[in-house]
């Protein structure tokens, strides 16, 4: 098994395992960043199925992380990993087979859950770029670890990435860094609609140490301001999608957003309550009924243009919500309960059931300075 | 007021940087003094610096490939910002390979020194980063703060240790003691003490070289006939050396201090085109 790629979560809440191709997927605190990595059985040596084909789990990303704590180590001394699921005892089990006949066994609880995925449709979008990792990772040296958002702008045969600030005092007196990339540099360019997006540049870097470590390209998918980004990297045997919320309202990236802007916290709750969050957000799945004034449209809408409707529609909820200035720029992303058809791929677009949900557990969460 | 430069020779650019991170290493905040022939960090001494003062001299002529100023007015062609060494530091960072980087006033926001890089790129056309540093204008009323310090009129001067050792025996001594002395003849010989309740530590160097001042204004006008064995000391905040042995990028030819006996430490570092001077208070 590659290694490596367990190496690169970066997302720090839950993980899912899914039938038929083995799906890796966690989604942030404020959800507004998901990733999905999707490993085909081909990119195993050996891949056998549960009997329950719609087995699905969750378990804290520390306890894997914990197993796969040293990429180094693991390189030198690691011939074999084995991992078993054990269904009765809810139990997963990883054997790191090392060198010299050492066998090193790790079990690790997981809880069931619902699944959890992000609707978004690549296709879709207006706009896509694809760049060998090498040229992201050059770009993104250019910025300070500890920036938060940054804003990518496209015309038709260039790209601008500048770092994001906030309306505040503070921020008259930041720093500000540009960098423009010709659109030759990119495997692929393909700009329909000049447009300008803020995500948050943290959720990204962690994508990139994955992709240079694997040489694969990236593709960036994105919409107008609001519709996410999504951070693509695919290969024969594997799939990994990243999909970023986006600033919305976001015309000219040079001028601040507006003061009243105050998005969910990215940082981590203390575990316990992200699991009451999502439990509770995903048992409320279940029965389409959210706690609290968050409101459910019940009737499947239409695809497409729903999506940009129930954007805007989602808005004045949050901002009844919320605690602070009302306008919560972030827009979560949708989270569709999904029950998939043995037919259906796990990585398609969910248009047949659309749930909203307001980020109402978030309230008790404080704006990032 | 104008001020435009550009660098093209890469070594130029990994000096100038250097420079510019011993100085971010040193204090937040600090003066760029512009004229016509020379670049300055200043920072002068304050209670908020614990009376720490610098004095960084740049040749301009020696860096930039290109430098046009307009001071304030013809009578006092100079330019003075306050700016945040760090972010100059940050900006040249990513810059080191850059074919060419050009610095600029302007104003956007707030005043900035504007920094734009032309990278190599994949395609046929350069990748361009653009650093916007806010900078503070100082009016000239103020310049008086910010002039070069007079040279002290010190006791002994003496060679430094080579950096090193000296870093290395002072961030010891700083996990027992907050305070430093250091003293030193005209003999060559410079010793590093340290006392606590519990322990004392000195560490002595020998055949050090005092170096030649000579005639120089500087000293008494009676040729001093001082005890060449005569140590002269400064007890000093060790932090405060220890952060500036800490920040050195810059391997300077000639290291030396002066020490006014139980008043001023001051270290002076040179270099082909790069001066640091860097007093440090005496403490009773």
């Amino acid at each position: 098994m590659s290694l490596p790629l367990v190496q690169h979560y970066i997302l720090q809440t839950d993980c899912m395992f899914a039938y038929e191709w083995l799906a890796l997927r966690s989604v942030n605190s404020s959800r507004s960043a998901f990733a999905c990595f999707l490993l085909s059985p081909l990119f195993f040596q050996k891949f056998q199925a549960p009997s329950d084909q719609s087995f699905r789990c969750k378990m804290p990303i520390k306890s894997v992380q914990a197993v796969f704590k040293s990429l180094a180590s693991l390189d030198r001394s690691v011939e074999k990993c084995r991992i078993q699921l054990n269904s009765e005892k809810s139990r997963l089990t990883i054997t790191l087979h090392c060198k010299h006949g050492l066998l090193k066994t790790h079990n690790l609880s997981f809880q069931d859950c619902e699944s959890l995925q992000a609707v978004f449709d690549k296709e879709s979008c207006a706009n896509v770029l694809q760049a060998q990792p090498r040229l992201m990772v050059d770009t993104v040296l250019h910025f300070p670890p500890s920036l938060e958002e940054v804003n990518l702008s496209v015309s038709s045969d260039r790209v601008w990435l500048r770092n994001h600030v906030e309306d505040d005092s503070d921020s008259s007196r930041a720093m500000m860094t540009e960098l423009c990339l010709s659109a030759e540099e990119f495997d692929h360019f393909a700009i329909s609609t000049q447009t300008s997006v803020t995500f948050c540049l943290k959720e990204l870097r962690g994508l990139l140490v994955f992709a240079e470590s694997s040489g694969l390209p990236i593709s960036m998918y994105f919409d107008e301001p609001g519709s996410p980004v999504i951070l693509s990297v695919t290969d024969s045997v594997l799939e990994g999608n990243f999909v970023l919320a986006t600033l919305s309202e976001d015309s000219n990236p040079k001028n601040h957003v507006n003061s009243n802007t105050k998005r969910p916290d990215a940082e981590q709750p203390p575990d316990d309550f992200m699991s009451d969050d999502m439990d509770s957000f995903l048992i409320a799945m279940e029965t389409s009924e959210l706690p609290g004034p968050s409101h459910v449209p019940t009737s499947p809408p239409p695809p497409s243009n729903n999506r940009k409707h129930s954007f805007s529609e989602e808005e004045p909820e949050e901002e009844a919500l919320a605690e602070g200035p009302p306008n919560k720029k972030f827009c979560s992303l949708f989270f569709g309960s999904v029950l998939p058809t043995p037919s259906q791929l796990p990585n398609q677009t969910m248009q047949s059931q659309e749930v909203l949900a307001s980020d109402s557990e978030d309230e008790n969460q404080t704006e990032t300075s | 007021m104008k001020f435009r430069a550009k660098i093209i020779d890469v070594g130029c650019l990994n000096h100038f940087t250097r420079v510019v991170n011993t100085v971010s290493r040193l204090t937040k905040a600090c003066v760029l003094r512009l004229t016509c022939d020379h670049l300055y960090f200043v920072l002068s001494g304050r209670v908020a610096t614990g009376g720490v003062s610098m004095w960084c001299e740049l040749s301009q002529v020696n860096f930039f490939d290109e430098f046009q100023l307009e001071g304030v007015s013809a009578d006092a062609n100079e330019i003075f910002l306050e700016v945040a060494p760090e972010n100059l530091s940050r900006a040249l960072k990513t810059a080191q390979n850059a074919k060419s980087v050009k610095i600029k006033l302007t104003k956007k926001n707030c005043p900035c020194l504007t920094l734009a890089a032309e990278l190599p790129s994949l395609s046929s056309v350069s990748r361009v980063v653009t650093h916007d540093i806010p900078v503070d204008v100082i009016p000239r009323r103020l310049w008086h703060d910010f002039r070069e310090p007079q040279m002290p009129d010190f006791d002994v001067s003496i060679y430094l240790p080579p950096l090193k050792t000296m870093k290395s025996v002072v961030d010891r001594m700083k996990n027992l003691s907050n305070y430093l002395v250091l003293e030193a003849n005209l003999n060559g010989e410079m010793n590093l003490k340290i006392e606590t309740e519990l322990v004392s530590v000195t560490t002595h160097f020998k055949e050090l070289g005092n170096p030649p001042w000579g005639d120089d204004g500087s000293q008494s006008s009676s040729p001093t006939h001082r005890d060449p064995d005569l140590m002269a000391e400064a007890r000093v905040d060790i932090k405060k050396l220890q952060q500036f042995l800490t920040g050195q990028q810059v391997n300077p030819s000639r290291a030396m201090c002066n020490i006014v006996h139980r008043r001023i430490l001051h270290l002076i570092f040179l270099h082909e085109d790069v001066s640091l001077q860097y007093f440090i208070p005496a403490v009773m």
